[in-house]
């Protein structure tokens, strides 16, 4: 009898210790999510040192995707933020890259009986993740903010063409809409990542559970199956479009940083 | 082996499902740790040598583009010249031609009007002289016509009245004749 154990849909967040680390207090211990962190940034690392190891005016298969990602974003960062936005090309791209690789990495199929260390893990569906992600994007905000504009950054808050008595309250709902920032950039990355999964084990369970009922159950469970395909397929799209959201947003808070000023 | 690894993951299970992995801050620094490692690599990688390398060749792409489509519309530039010239030229040559063409066809006329004046004047000549040559014949023919009429009128005369009629009346009687 094969063991049609279904676990919960929880299981595939744990995270499981595989080198115990310690910096002072804090446990640094290498784990599932350090590991899949590891192999999503080596993969891109590969996939550009391949891509721009001869960099040459006719591109080769792989420069030319690499050149197609670099146009992408240099295009969107240019879009939003203008010319200031140069210098923060690298960050977005960056950014885009690893949630991208971090999102369609968290869909691989884990290999069949691989140790739980070793199971697929969506670093992204972590909140803390995401949102030190996102308070990273924040406090670049506000330190360039703050280089760029002096004390003009307050303007951000009180946007001009707005009758004097409004002020006050127009100034609240900034400052609240500032804040609330990177708790949307980085639940929104969260959520998504999270519910997907979640989703995807549930059909998935599903399918394990009328297979293992037998009989007439079991043809059921093709229903669930396909489920899980398109759910699959969903999440793929899912994937690219959060890291591209998480893009875009950090391109328009930079954007704000930079103009601050001007409003 | 599949059943090993499900018994040893089956306690994580159970204590995880009372509340989210996701909210149990042990594994924050770690987390927050490697996130900034691999991050941290990764953009000191991209910003210091993948993007520079990706943005250079591009760049380059672009400005060998621009050079190459300068030189072709210098290329085009040059060949239109060269056409305007040669179409210069044609003109020059086409309008040569007809400036010789007609000088020569003036000198032609020319020298067929003189040689039709020379011409109509010798005819002229000949044709004053003939007409001269016809009416001296015509006078002469008239006056041969009248001597001969004298002479027979004077022997038709003589044979019926056997006398010898003078000159003068005869001349008056052939005049006479001859208005009648």
């Amino acid at each position: 009898m094969m063991d049609l154990r279904v676990a919960g849909p929880l299981e595939q967040f744990e995270i499981v210790p595989i080198v115990p680390l310690h910096f002072g207090s804090f446990d640094i211990s290498f784990t599932n999510s350090s590991l899949w962190m590891v192999i999503g940034t080596g993969a891109i690392i590969l996939f550009f040192a391949m891509a721009t190891r001869r960099a040459s005016l006719i591109p080769g298969r792989l420069q030319g995707m690499a050149e197609v990602m670099y146009e992408f974003i240099a295009d969107l960062v240019r879009d939003t933020i203008g010319s200031d936005g140069r210098k923060f090309f690298p960050y977005v791209f960056t950014l885009f890259l690893w949630i991208l690789i971090a999102n369609l990495f968290g869909l691989l199929p884990t290999f069949p009986g691989a140790r739980h260390e070793l199971h697929t893990f969506t670093t992204t569906s972590h909140l803390i993740v995401t949102l030190a992600l996102a308070m990273l994007t924040i406090l670049i905000v506000i330190v360039y903010g703050f280089m760029k504009n002096g004390l003009k950054f307050f303007k951000l808050f009180v946007p001009s063409g707005v009758p004097v008595w409004l002020l006050p309250l127009i100034a609240v709902i900034e400052i609240v809409s500032f804040l609330s920032r990177p708790i949307s950039l980085s639940v929104r990355l969260f959520a998504n990542m999270f519910a997907g999964h979640i989703i995807l084990k549930l059909f998935a369970g599903f399918i394990i559970s009328l297979f293992g009922a037998g009989g007439a159950f079991a043809l059921l469970g093709i229903f669930p199956f396909l489920g899980t395909i398109a759910v699959t397929m969903l999440e793929f799209l899912v994937a690219a479009l959060q890291a591209y959201v998480f893009a875009v947003l950090t391109c328009i808070y930079l954007s704000d940083a930079a103009h601050a000023a001007d409003h | 082996m599949m059943i090993a690894a499900a018994a040893a993951a089956e306690p994580h299970g159970e204590a995880a499902s009372a509340s989210l992995p996701q909210l149990d801050p042990t594994w924050w620094p770690s987390q927050i740790f490697w996130l900034a490692v691999t991050f941290g690599v990764l953009y000191w990688l991209m910003a210091g040598r993948f993007l520079p390398s990706l943005g250079g060749a591009i760049e380059q792409r672009r400005d060998r583009m621009a050079d190459d489509l300068d030189q072709a519309a210098e290329f085009r530039r040059q060949a239109e010249e060269a056409e305007s010239a040669y179409n210069k030229a044609l003109a020059d040559a086409r309008a040569k031609a007809q400036a010789i063409a007609a000088d020569t066809r003036a000198e032609v006329d020319e020298e067929i009007a003189g040689l039709q004046a020379d011409t109509d004047e010798a005819l002229e000549k000949q044709l004053a002289a003939a007409d001269s040559r016809i009416a001296a014949m015509k006078s002469d023919a008239a006056a041969k016509v009248r001597e001969a009429a004298a002479d027979t009128t004077r022997a038709v005369v003589e044979a019926l009245i056997d006398e010898a009629p003078t000159d003068e009346a005869v001349s008056k009687a052939i005049d006479a004749a001859a208005r009648a």
